[in-house]
């Protein structure tokens, strides 16, 4: 196996997942009632700019597997699309509206794009040279 | 697990695993319309069932898989592993997600309907509770073992897979799995005390 260094694409993904799962956890223990909106604003906020900066350092890879991180991605994208619209399905049938709602629908657009990223990097990485020379 | 890390492996006539067994597609489908179904309609009994059901599958098999099968599998030889993973990680990548989904979704809106949620009731911090439990297995779970899983599948179709890859994803697999396993510990005691109060 190659020692080859990658950026740390797949930490700062998992990162941004974390932050949205804990203003996920702190939106929810206020249900039914509605959640103050600053500190899971900061943290889906937070969570957004280290998405981009994966996407940034991602981008920037070269001799990387790429046809195989998207095939990889897109169907990540696909089950991940369902999972987080049955979670924003279940918030709007539970009458969430106004501000809230845009904030859980911010966070799930980032879950949802998160988790098809760490897969897809990983399944990549492993897929590039020099694994692919094989 | 050394005898796997020196490099290549080539097994003739191994099993190359499907990535996502398609046979399940329509039965995971069955599953998330009966949960939307249940959440639409407030239907209490399908909450429960959904929650219940799925609860103990998923905690069962972490357990399981955390706790039993992973030293086991750790102790086998290469090509035994090669062989039980391939058979194993594809029905892995299908039910755990689905059991998570049917859990969390149901149990969510039962917590809801029965009143849980309230900030007076007693059960109220308990499920703040659950919450984090949940919460630091949901990162474990899709942000490193999940993407191992999915690794270990692509690498075992290759012509000619890294047996290195493959064991340093393996014992990911295997340690993320007893970690979830010994969380859900938390859970079990959480739900019975939300059961009982």
């Amino acid at each position: 196996m190659s020692g080859r260094r990658f950026p740390p694409v797949a930490a700062l993904t998992v990162g941004s997942l974390a932050l949205i799962v804990v203003g996920g956890i702190l939106m929810a223990s206020y249900v039914p009632r509605r959640p103050p909106l600053g500190a899971p604003t900061a943290l889906a906020a937070v969570s957004a700019a280290l998405a981009l900066a994966s996407v940034f350092l991602l981008a920037r890879l070269e001799q990387f597997a790429w046809d195989r991180f998207f095939v990889v991605f897109r169907w990540g994208l696909l089950a991940y699309v369902v999972s987080a619209g049955m979670i924003g399905f279940a918030f709007v049938r539970d009458h969430i509206r106004g501000a809230p709602l845009a904030l859980v629908l911010a966070m799930l657009v980032i879950y949802a794009l998160d988790v098809p990223v760490v897969i897809a990097f990983t399944v990549a990485r492993y897929s590039s040279p020099p694994h692919a020379a094989r | 697990m050394t005898d796997v890390q020196a490099g290549t492996t080539e097994v003739s006539a191994r099993r190359r695993p499907e990535v996502v067994p398609v046979r399940g597609l329509p039965v995971v489908a069955a599953v998330v319309a009966f949960v939307v179904v249940s959440i639409a309609g407030n239907w209490l009994w399908a909450l429960t069932f959904c929650h219940v059901v799925g609860g103990a599958l998923w905690t069962a098999i972490d357990l399981f898989v955390g706790l039993i099968v992973g030293p086991i599998l750790a102790r086998l030889s290469a090509p035994a592993r090669a062989e039980f993973a391939a058979r194993f990680m594809p029905a892995m990548v299908l039910l755990m997600p689905t059991l998570v989904l049917m859990t969390l979704a149901a149990g969510f809106q039962l917590a809801l309907l029965e009143g849980n949620l309230a900030p007076g009731n007693p059960n109220h911090s308990w499920l703040i509770a659950s919450y984090c439990v949940v919460g630091v297995m949901a990162v474990i779970a899709l942000g490193v073992l999940e993407p191992a899983n999915i690794t270990v599948l692509v690498e075992m179709r290759k012509e000619h897979p890294d047996g290195a890859v493959i064991a340093l994803l393996m014992r990911r697999f295997v340690y993320t799995a007893g970690i979830t396993g010994v969380m859900q510990a938390a859970t079990l005691i959480i739900m019975t005390r939300v059961a009982t109060q």
